[in-house]
């Protein structure tokens, strides 16, 4: 038992971090105020690996852990949390085919995502259906040698500026199966941008199925898989948006650390008042709570622990719930100037507010943690 | 995946593949090149700086090194020119530890090996010594280009890469800002007062590099893992013959005293009309100024 970072996540973060400065940091706040979206920055990215983190090597990812892929996203998004955040998608969809396609489909697709040459959407929620995501009304019928799909998804991430969608359709009565859709196929059209609080630097649009034909080798794993696939792809998910948290909050306090040294009132700096002296000793507190609390969750991801999917549960719960906090102190300790976008903390609370609902809102990971508390032996199995 | 390269790259060693190569690659006109680069551990540019209690350095407690940026520019184009010619490339820094995690960084964006030069002996150095002991791992060891950032940041001496072409005897540009080789002739601009000038030679040579000569890569994180299986050489002053011939005590500049700058006063905003402010203007800096 150690909680000291290896060698090699060291140094894997110092390449992160010196990312973050010179690519993120610097253009985040023009990106979030012209609803840019950087896809040359992130095709830089992937030139640093940061495209298929926990993708195997023979389809151009790192093969990292989830571990690893946290230490990584957390410098990252403490540079531009939202962009930082599309990535994560991006991984979360390119690991999702090289776990689950067949082999043609791994060679076809993987390649080109993790060099960033391509990038990945993940379709699941539709208008009619968010926290209840098994309610999911886009069908994919059998056509000869193709599906035919159907229906509409919402709130989709990248929508219009990506090139591979991975779709949860039902293929039957009670049977939910996943498709890889580039985004190209004939009757795909998208919705209007949506007009967001955060998470502005990536477009998020509703997409139209309308007879669109895939061929049935885009099927991924077996047919009636579809949501075992969704649920697997949200267990890392919720850890990649919990550390995206953590990255902002750090953030925060980074830039609230500097000001209170230069900020003066009554005569002195701010650091020298005992009531925000306690507020920034809480808000580390906090933040250091939320990174082990992730990194427990992703450690448990990798060693396959039968209770991991509640640890990620925790996790997303705990970190996007007090980093957010975190950064809303933050803009208290600015003031005026916090609510500005000169500075960049109310930026940063605008992303992490999104976070306390994406990957599944915290109320459902409330659900999930409750539920497996309340069986039998489960005091035993979860500590 | 890696253990499986390593396999195949033996075979192709063996088979003495790698000579055939570069024998082809010489005789289609393009030679390979053996280029070292020399790079300095700064401070951090944006380490709040404070003054040692002697007064004759800055104060370390805490500090961060990076790589000065200027010597990315030679890394960079180091890399670009092997990717271009082949060959192969060498890092050099002198310093204690700080220098380990920068000559990782230069490994980690590409460079094939390291030298770390480091003597208690070579702590303190003016930059002659510096360019001395550079040169002295430098001469004999069949190098066609040395690649030096333009000054250290930090010391801003602007010395060493000059020196160190005068004591291999090699030619020098410095401030490169464009650099084109072929066939052992080289064909590099450099910035001048106001223009640039070209500069046409033959290697072996000392280039200086200036912002603009490139774009620096970041390092990836396969570099990362690649680089830690890289060995980095350490060398001190025997290794290199220069056991009481160069040090701190011996070199010829003295640091009497560092300080900080003073404090910049605050300036002041004239207002009123054009007129009223330029008249105003012109009265302070006859009056108060005392420039015109």
């Amino acid at each position: 038992m150690d909680f000291n970072l290896t060698e090699n996540q060291i140094a894997f973060q110092e390449v992160a971090r010196s990312f973050a400065q010179k690519e993120l940091a610097v253009h985040a706040s023009e990106w979030d105020a012209k609803k840019i979206f950087p896809k040359e920055t992130i095709r830089k990215a992937a030139e640093s690996g940061f495209c298929g983190v926990y993708v195997k090597e023979d389809v151009g990812g790192l093969n990292l852990s989830r571990l690893d892929a946290a230490i990584i996203f957390e410098e990252l998004a403490a540079g531009c949390p939202s962009t930082t955040a599309y990535i994560t998608i991006h991984n979360m969809v390119t690991w999702m085919i090289d776990e689950f396609g067949s082999p043609e489909l791994r060679e076809k697709f993987c390649p080109e995502l993790t060099s960033g040459q391509k990038l990945g959407s993940y379709c699941l929620t539709e208008p009619g259906s968010g926290s209840d995501a098994a309610s999911l009304k886009t069908t994919a019928i059998k056509n000869n040698n193709h599906y035919l799909l159907n229906g509409t998804k919402a709130f989709v991430s990248g929508a219009g500026e990506t090139d591979i969608l991975i779709v949860m359709t039902k293929t039957a009565e009670k049977e939910i199966s996943s498709f890889v859709v580039p985004s190209t196929l004939k009757g795909i059209s998208f919705g209007e941008n949506e007009k967001k609080l955060g998470w502005n630097t990536q477009p998020t649009k509703a997409i139209y199925f309308d007879n669109v034909e895939v061929p049935q080798e885009y099927l991924l794993g077996d047919k009636g898989m579809g949501f075992k696939i969704a649920l697997k792809g949200l267990d890392g998910g919720r850890i990649n948006i919990g550390t995206c948290s953590v990255g902002a909050a750090q953030s925060a306090i980074n830039h609230t650390q500097k000001y209170m040294h230069e900020r003066e009132q009554f005569g002195k700096s701010l650091a020298q008042f005992q009531a925000l002296q306690f507020m920034i000793a809480d808000m580390l507190t906090q933040v250091i709570a939320s990174r082990q609390m992730v990194r427990l969750a992703a450690s448990k991801l990798d060693s396959k622990d039968a209770q991991a999917t509640t640890y990620c549960a925790m996790a997303k719960r705990l970190a996007t719930d007090m980093c957010f906090n975190v950064c809303n102190q933050a803009i208290q300790i600015f003031g005026g100037y916090g609510c500005t976008q000169e500075y960049p903390v109310e930026r940063l609370m605008r992303d992490a507010r999104v976070h306390q609902i994406v990957e599944g809102t915290n109320e459902i990971m409330r659900v999930i943690i409750s539920k497996k508390l309340l069986e039998e032996g489960a005091t035993l199995q979860i500590r | 995946m890696i253990k499986e390269f390593d396999q195949k790259l033996d075979l192709v060693k063996q088979q003495n593949i790698i000579e055939t190569l570069k024998d082809l690659q010489a005789f289609l006109g393009d030679t390979p090149l053996k280029i070292a680069v020399c790079i300095k551990a700064v401070p951090d540019t944006e380490t709040k700086i404070q003054i040692a209690q002697d007064k004759k350095n800055i104060d370390f407690t805490g500090v961060r090194f990076i790589v000065s940026p200027y010597d990315e520019f030679a890394i960079e184009e180091a890399l670009k020119l092997k990717e271009k010619h082949g060959g192969e490339t060498t890092v050099i820094s002198v310093g204690e530890g700080e220098a380990t995690d920068i000559l990782r960084d230069a490994l980690a964006r590409g460079i094939d090996s390291a030298v770390h030069v480091n003597d208690p002996d070579f702590a303190s150095l003016d930059p002659l010594s510096t360019a001395k002991v550079l040169a002295a791992v430098i001469k004999d060891n069949g190098y066609d280009l040395v690649l030096c950032g333009q000054q250290g940041v930090g010391g801003d001496n602007n010395q060493v890469p000059a020196m160190l072409a005068e004591l291999l005897d090699w030619p020098q540009v410095m401030l490169t800002v464009k650099a084109e080789i072929e066939n052992s002739s080289f064909k590099v601009e450099r910035e001048i007062e106001g223009a640039h000038e070209t500069v046409e030679g033959s290697l072996p040579c000392v280039f200086s590099t200036q912002k603009g000569l490139n774009e620096p890569r970041y390092p990836s994180i396969k570099g990362v893992m690649a680089a830690r299986k890289k060995e980095i050489v350490i060398k001190d002053a025997n290794a290199l013959g220069l056991k009481g011939q160069v040090s701190g005590q011996l070199a010829k500049l003295k640091v009497k005293e560092i300080a900080l700058p003073p404090s910049r006063p605050q300036g002041r905003v004239l207002e009123g009309d054009v007129d009223s402010q330029v008249k105003k203007l012109v009265e302070l800096l006859r009056t108060e100024a005392q420039v015109i």
